[in-house]
């Protein structure tokens, strides 16, 4: 079969995947339902020949559940209840979301063919191997990403450090048992 | 082209969680489907018929893949990690405050 | 968390397989420029690894044998070193961050210049960051009604 098929097979099964996941009332069920969509995105990745990617989208995915997991799961969790008023909000926003769905169908006659990309900047790259000869590594990607464009690379390194202070400072902002569990160690 | 507009269905999926629901989490969670739709629309660009992936081997030189969009989605992946990591810290943070995770009655109290 | 950890069978099987997935995620990221991988995945890897030791082991044991307040600085000084490699491609190349050491053969483990001492520097850089975020998470207890 050819691979559009497949891609089709999967694209509708996690469609219906983050629905279910952002309806569903109990809480850690709907944090592992978002599971179907990162770990569907990792399998579509393997069809479209980036192994590098599937391997950093599954892993990240994982680690994402079990922080979403860890920091939820004693929280003595209150159901809400639904109001009235917001089933017409809801009902008002699918059909907007539907109107720009049918206006920009138009948009996707423009895109060039699935299976035909227009590579002009990658030519550079692939034709001959010369990344190859002139980096010395097997990998495209990585010769890529960590010396043509290593600067791209140090600012991401930038953002994650930047989030992960971030992170940590607000959790540590007076928070009176884990300070002093901490100081005792 | 169909595999295309599958693919912004995704995405507005997300973008009705983003907008209509009241709980924090369920608006993380629908953040993150937003994220992942856009970066499988990406790599959609990059697939070339009958190509194999931008590893060489020794001796060959088959056709492959466009590896540039790939380098790009790399990044957005990881950053992707450091949102979700921060968002949940606020929401715990929020949570000790307001005890709750309505939004509605979160504008209303005062601090 | 439990500060006690889990039982004596979880104990005694995650003393033998945490190492093994230790020795596979420093596999990934040495072989970053041969293989797919490179140093995100295997810098998660190795996070995960250290989070199966805490989960099985309480936080006591963990915190006495990984040292939490070297991580703190481990984290800082991996990303200077990033820098400290990007300049010196400056001075001897002549453009930030230039793939300046020997490139060897085509294939081989050690070759591509500077390609795996970066992929090392992430891979540490995005462990550490990873772990200590979990940890902090798990420390916090999360109360009703205000801090306590």
């Amino acid at each position: 079969m050819p691979i559009e098929t497949w891609l089709i097979f999967t694209l509708i099964i996690m469609i219906i995947g983050s629905i279910v996941a952002i309806e569903l009332k109990n809480l850690l069920s709907a944090i592992i339902a978002i599971g179907i969509v990162g770990l569907g995105t990792s399998i579509c990745f393997l069809f479209l020949q980036a192994p590098d990617l599937a391997i950093v989208q599954f892993l990240f995915e994982i680690f994402a559940i079990i922080i979403l997991v860890r920091a939820f799961i004693k929280t003595e969790y209150h159901h809400m209840d639904r109001k009235s008023g917001r089933v017409a909000i809801s009902i008002i926003t699918v059909i907007i979301l539907a109107g720009v769905l049918v206006l920009s169908l138009d948009m996707f006659e423009a895109l060039p063919e699935f299976g035909e990309p227009t590579m002009e900047t990658a030519k550079y790259y692939v034709e001959n191997a010369h990344a190859a000869r002139e980096t010395h590594s097997a990998n495209l990607v990585t010769s890529i990403i960590l010396d043509y464009r290593a600067y791209d690379t140090l600012g991401e390194i930038t953002v994650l450090f930047t989030a992960i202070l971030g992170a940590l400072t607000i959790i540590r902002i007076k928070s009176g048992s884990g300070k002093e569990e901490e100081d005792a160690e | 082209m169909i595999i295309y507009v599958l693919c912004f269905v995704l995405f507005l999926v997300g973008l009705y969680g983003v907008l209509t629901k009241r709980d924090l989490i369920k608006i993380i969670l629908s953040l993150s489907i937003m994220e992942y739709s856009a970066n499988l629309f990406l790599i959609l660009f990059a697939y070339k018929k009958d190509a194999v992936f931008a590893i060489l081997s020794k001796g060959e030189n088959p056709v492959m893949v466009d590896p540039l969009p790939q380098a790009l989605v790399l990044t957005s992946i990881v950053i992707e990690l450091g949102i979700t990591a921060m968002l949940v810290a606020l929401a715990i943070r929020l949570y000790q405050k307001y005890n709750t995770f309505d939004i509605t009655k979160i504008r209303r109290l005062s601090g | 968390m439990q500060n006690k950890g889990m039982t004596v069978i979880v104990k005694t099987i995650t003393r033998f397989t945490v190492w093994v997935i230790i020795l596979y995620g420093i596999y990934i990221i040495l072989h970053g420029h041969l293989t797919p991988g490179g140093g995100f995945a295997g810098g998660v890897i190795i996070a995960l690894a250290f989070l199966n030791i805490m989960l099985a082991y309480g936080r006591d044991f963990t915190s006495d044998w990984l040292k939490i307040n070297l991580l703190h600085d481990l984290e800082a000084t991996s990303a200077i070193l990033f820098l400290i490699i990007g300049i010196l491609g400056v001075a001897i190349s002549g453009s930030f961050l230039a793939n300046f050491l020997s490139k060897g053969k085509l294939f081989r483990l050690v070759s591509a210049g500077t390609i795996p001492i970066l992929n090392i520097v992430i891979g540490i850089k995005v462990c550490v960051g990873l772990f200590v975020v979990v940890w902090s998470l798990a420390l916090f207890h999360i109360t009703k009604g205000g801090t306590e």
